[in-house]
């Protein structure tokens, strides 16, 4: 009889807590056009295969009357699940209680998931929606931050860690998305900002809505903290639930292999390329060209796009495609794609999946205001990168691949296990046009007719420089190949891979130009 | 799901790199990038958006390098404005209270 009243009392306990702020503020938040914390953890994971912790944990507040509050979780919802099957750790601000706001409780919940994340070497996806530090616990809730944060590092490189923003996230607490592998922002919903726009303005006399100061596409365009840009939160889980599906547990495992499906007849790769090196095309149709399914999952869409960079499969195993894209700035490398570029070259070393580089580019931008951000810093970025990357490497050189620029994407000088070429192939210490004039420069100048002569030389170093030829004499192409073959000898060149092994001078870690 | 703004490729401008002209599109971040002009040492401009506190100096002052023009409280800080070389002030284009933004012309030199 008493077993049976424990049991009903337990079950009242947890009805109370999942009621979070309560009505009232479910109401606030859906008005808000939100979802609760809870509904959106169970909209990302599978169906009944969440199981919630430290439900019961109430704060530790004693001033400012405090110790009267009930604060539900402490305002947050911590715990496991699984997506596709894969386990999965998770914690989602709850912002109908007080706000969301991050307390010494609250923070241990969430490092305690962490710390079990790290352990079980388990992916930890984070829901951020929360008025920021609980102001009533003073430094208490720095305090917790500061946990956050440092056990971020910890875990990077070892497990992947998503960090998705649905609602504010403001002041000290964007620090843990940033110290994440992948960022994930909804329109209308992601705030993060160091410091709000009520503040710029008393302070600095700036005025700014706060979606044009920190809201989605400002991130995902033109700051670059955000990874994945969405329309709403059902899009935003779809994203999450397809890049799990996509890459390893840890840092321990590869990414699982599904069955290899060809890639389908609409993505020509023949028709896809122009013939005229200066007329622009869409990358990612030769990408879909080449990958199983024609299946491409594009990161940082909307960011430097003049490199495109995401997942794809080939021969059911997980890639990462790092490619110029002609179609923006002729797809030179500048300050953003070199960081974009980095970064996630870094990302896939860490994880085990191999890296796939399509090059047509025609160098670095030219610019004061390049030179002046530290282009030489940035660029800088790539090459370190790929040198220190140890997993399967291969470049296809498309069209143009000149002066540092083909350098620095995945030469076989920082060694790339396999570089192939297309026949259209430059691969030149720079364009025709400025070689000619450069090399040529008394002959043109001489001329009775420079412009006729200018003509006639770039033609000459063309026709003798501007192919894959001069660079597969020397061995620094291992074959050119035709744009129909590329698929099939990627799939060689991975399979001749599949027991890469290099060894790297040790050391406790270098010192990557940041 | 494709979230670019540009739906329709159509006509691509023209981008001049040093190996030669494309055709391609510009980022937003591109065109919007500002172009690098000569500084001109005779304009002092605010380095940092902030507050003016006080103004010592009127146009027509001579003033020696080092002397202090002027008082920005920016950051909580009360950052001296100081005279760049010895000169006449030409023209003084804030006033105590004002609020200004990052840029803002604050004093010419003659």
């Amino acid at each position: 009889m008493s077993l049976k009243r424990n049991i009903q009392e337990l079950r009242e306990r947890k009805i109370e807590v999942q009621k979070g702020g309560g009505d009232k503020a479910i109401e606030k938040q859906a008005a808000m056009g939100k979802l609760t914390a809870r509904e959106r953890i169970l909209a990302i994971l599978d169906e009944n295969s969440f199981h919630e912790y430290d439900m019961f944990v109430s704060h530790l507040a004693r001033d400012f009357n405090m110790e009267k509050k009930i604060l539900h979780g402490d305002g947050v919802i911590t715990g496991t699940g699984t997506i596709h099957g894969s386990p999965i750790c998770i914690y989602a601000q709850d912002f109908t209680v007080a706000g969301g706001s991050l307390g010494l409780m609250h923070a241990r919940k969430i490092t305690k998931i962490m710390d079990h994340a790290l352990k079980m070497r388990v992916p930890l996806i984070g829901i951020n929606d929360s008025g920021g530090a609980r102001i009533q616990e003073g430094v208490n809730s720095l305090a917790g931050y500061g946990e956050i944060f440092f056990r971020n590092t910890l875990a990077s490189g070892v497990i992947p860690q998503l960090s998705v923003i649905l609602g504010p996230c403001a002041g000290g607490a964007v620090y843990s998305p940033a110290l994440t592998d992948f960022v994930f922002v909804v329109e209308n919903i992601s705030k993060m900002f160091i410091t709000g726009p009520s503040v710029i303005k008393t302070v600095l006399g700036e005025e700014i809505s706060m979606e044009e100061l920190g809201g989605a596409r400002v991130h995902c365009e033109t700051a670059g903290n955000a990874h994945f840009y969405a329309k709403n939160e059902q899009e935003c889980f779809d994203q999450i639930k397809k890049l799990i599906e996509l890459i390893p547990r840890s840092n321990t495992e590869k990414a699982k292999r599904v069955e290899t499906k060809e890639p389908r007849k609409e993505y020509n790769i023949e028709e896809i390329v122009p013939e005229n090196a200066r007329l622009p095309y869409d990358i990612k149709d030769v990408i879909r060209s080449i990958a199983d399914d024609s299946e491409f999952f594009e990161i940082m869409e909307l960011y430097a796009p003049n490199i495109v960079i995401g997942f794809g499969r080939l021969d059911g195993q997980t890639c990462g495609f790092v490619a110029n894209q002609p179609k923006y700035l002729a797809g030179v490398l500048d300050c953003d794609s070199s960081d974009k570029a980095a970064r996630f070259i870094r990302y896939c070393d860490s994880f085990n999946i191999p890296i796939i580089t399509l090059e047509d580019m025609p160098g670095y931008l030219p610019g004061v205001d390049q030179e002046h951000m530290g282009v030489i810093r940035h660029g800088a970025k790539i090459l370190y990168a790929y040198s220190e990357a140890t997993v399967p490497k291969i470049t296809v050189i498309i069209r143009k691949a000149y002066g540092g620029g083909y350098i620095a994407m995945n030469s076989r000088h920082l060694r790339a296990d396999f570089v192939f070429a297309w026949p259209t192939a430059e691969i030149a210490v720079m364009g025709p046009e400025g070689a000619a004039n450069i090399v040529f420069r008394k002959e043109i100048q001489e001329a009775s007719n420079p412009e006729a002569m200018r003509k006639q030389k770039i033609e000459e170093y063309k026709e003798k420089f501007a192919n894959p030829f001069v660079a597969a004499a020397q061995g620094y192409i291992d074959e050119v190949i035709e744009p129909t073959e590329t698929r099939s000898m990627l799939l060689h060149a991975l399979s001749v891979a599949e027991n890469k092994s290099v060894s790297m001078p040790r050391k406790k870690h270098g010192i990557p130009p940041f | 799901m494709d979230h670019t703004d540009e739906k329709d490729y159509g006509e691509y401008p023209t981008l001049s790199i040093s190996s030669g002209l494309y055709k391609t599109g510009l980022t937003k971040k591109f065109k919007e990038r500002k172009n690098w002009s000569v500084p001109n040492p005779k304009k002092i401009y605010a380095i940092i958006p902030g507050t003016i506190l006080d103004v010592y100096v009127k146009p027509g002052h001579s003033v020696k390098k080092g002397e202090t023009l002027l008082i920005l409280e920016a950051m909580k800080m009360q950052n001296q404005i100081t005279m760049p070389f010895d000169g006449k002030i030409k023209k003084v284009y804030v006033q105590p209270d004002e609020v200004i933004k990052k840029l803002h012309l604050m004093i010419e030199i003659q």
